[in-house]
């Protein structure tokens, strides 16, 4: 199994899904860092700023900021344009409540920073039942 | 996680396909924090104004309103936090009719649930404010942390949909801030200075925010010589919340649950990060611009007071905004009745200014609006209002209250050392 690696953290909401990683180390909230109907991360000082989170395994650090992601992660998987998973060193309340109504796969509490391990374009398995990352190289 | 015989019920469908609904999100909620069980609250606050929700959310509530009155009701008093629109003004502000529709959609839905539409952020100071120990489902950021902090109440950030599980089950689930552990400090913070105004009590909200690291870190900050008044700590405690994800602070000697260090922190009382006026005025001098150009003054997030609107009329009586300026205000609509009735409006109105009643800025479609009349430069006195708008391609600033009122007449930036 070279070239696989395996990063367990706590179990979620949502289906086993695989994509591409977009990662960074800056932190989330759906309301203020993101352009919902371009798909991209809109806030300017973001790292990912102007970067489509569209079908990708969304990696970064903590939860920020407001309520409204709760509502708006199930938009945004009913409007198709949206990451296949959202993976966080921490989770809020928020964004479990958000992931929960929409069914968006959610893991977080890892016991490495998550944001430092899987580098963007790198292919990941995401299942949030067991609560693992798996990283094929 | 233990649900008792009639939390089974309701998550067996035996009251309805709504109940079934709102029981199983509090149980994927619930088992994501390791809840052991739920707790029951008193009272719910609803954050879902149209922008969030969207066409989908307004489905799904609608979905919901037509089930049999039985089946949807609420089942403890809940209210709604500010809505999009504001229907005397939508068409000045710019913003559509299909925004204004949705409006009414989601409004219709709510009611036919039995939400009372206070269409408030600030409850807390216009509606029924929780007491010390009662467990409250609270769906706004700076309603929660003030609710937690100030209050001595128990609520975790219930989202949209948390909160509407909560108001039709009477529960939610026990983990996070109703648990004695978790209200423990974890971070000190001493702070040197006293903020001179609003402004700089929501800098300082904004600095302690932008140091936390989780939703589990809960700030205390010494040094603080009160009283502080509800406004102020309103401020701060709304700043805090959005620059970080926090939902509880202590204050020694202000806040209900911080009498003392020993009443917060278990064991010794960990080293401080200091906090200085250098520090409050280096966030505020980082929004600063180049240049004296303005386009808009909004005093909103959180709505304001009665006494804040007060206070503005009083900046604004007898004097004239600039033409190429806009100021607005955001209230409740109970204290937009009160202003109405105490004159307040009318010199705010007076002077060119306009009291939107039921709305909050960025709860109103703000890119939309901001594109519509060309805003790009706004000024404001609130840290939290500042911060989110740097995502929505607004250039913020942040200063005093009658600084900004100053720079609405001047037609141009005019800042407190100006």
């Amino acid at each position: 199994m070279s070239g696989t690696r395996v990063y367990i953290g706590h179990p979620g909401p949502g289906v086993k899904v695989t994509a591409e990683a977009l990662v960074a180390a800056d932190n989330f909230s759906a309301r203020y860092d993101l352009d919902l109907t371009k798909g991209i991360v809109s806030r300017p000082q973001h790292k990912l700023a102007g970067q489509s989170y569209v079908g990708k395994i969304l990696i970064l650090n903590i939860a920020k900021g407001g309520v409204a992601s709760a509502w708006m992660l199930r938009d945004m998987v009913l409007s198709g344009r949206t990451p296949k998973a959202l993976i966080l060193n921490f989770a809020n309340p928020i964004m479990a409540q958000g992931a929960a109504f929409a069914d968006l796969p959610l893991i977080d509490r890892f016991d490495v920073d998550i944001t430092a391990a899987i580098k963007s374009g790198e292919t990941v398995t995401v299942d949030p039942a067991a609560g693992t990352l798996t990283v094929t190289t | 996680m233990k649900l008792d015989d009639h939390q089974q019920a309701m998550l067996a469908g035996a009251e309805g396909p709504a109940r079934r609904a709102a029981m199983e999100q509090i149980v994927k909620v619930g088992r994501f924090f390791d809840a052991d069980d739920c707790v029951a609250i008193s009272q719910v606050h609803l954050m879902a104004d149209p922008e969030a929700l969207g066409p989908s959310g307004v489905d799904y509530l609608e979905s919901l309103a037509v089930m049999p009155l039985a089946e949807r009701r609420v089942r403890v008093p809940s209210i709604t936090d500010p809505r999009g629109v504001d229907f005397a003004a939508y068409k000045r502000l710019g913003q559509t009719d299909a925004m204004a529709d949705l409006e009414r959609r989601a409004t219709a839905a709510f009611e036919a649930l039995g939400f009372m539409m206070t269409n408030t952020c600030i409850n807390y100071q216009s509606v029924i404010p929780p007491v010390l120990g009662e467990h409250i489902a609270f769906g706004d950021t700076g309603s929660s942390i003030y609710a937690n902090s100030v209050l001595g109440a128990r609520t975790n950030f219930e989202g949209g949909p948390s909160a509407l599980a909560a108001a039709l089950t009477g529960y939610t689930p026990r983990y996070g801030y109703h648990l004695d552990a978790r209200r423990r400090g974890t971070t000190h913070f001493e702070i040197t200075t006293h903020p001179k105004d609003l402004a700089e009590w929501g800098a300082l909200g904004g600095l302690v925010g932008r140091a936390m690291r989780s939703y589990w870190e809960v700030p205390v900050l010494s040094g603080i010589a009160g009283p502080v008044t509800s406004d102020e700590i309103k401020q701060f405690g709304a700043a805090l919340a959005s620059f970080g994800s926090t939902p509880l602070f202590h204050m020694i000697g202000i806040t209900p649950e911080a009498p003392n260090f020993a009443a917060v922190f278990d064991g010794p009382v960990p080293a401080a990060t200091k906090i200085g006026r250098a520090d409050i005025d280096r966030l505020m001098d980082s929004y600063r611009p180049k240049d004296d150009k303005l386009d808009v003054v909004v005093f909103a997030a959180p709505q304001l007071s009665l006494f804040e609107m007060r206070t503005l009329a009083d900046h604004l009586n007898g004097r004239r905004i600039n033409p190429n300026v806009a100021l607005l205000a955001t209230t409740s609509p109970d204290i937009k009745s009160a202003c109405d009735r105490m004159g307040i409006t009318g010199s705010i109105e007076d002077a060119g200014g306009m009291v939107l009643s039921g709305v909050c800025f960025y709860q109103m479609y703000a890119r939309d609006i901001g594109e519509a009349n060309g805003w790009k430069r706004l000024m404001s006195n609130s840290a939290k209002l500042v911060n989110i708008l740097g995502g929505y391609g607004y250039e913020p600033i942040l200063d005093s209250m009658s600084a900004c009122v100053e720079s609405a007449i001047a037609g141009r930036i005019v800042g407190a050392k100006s």
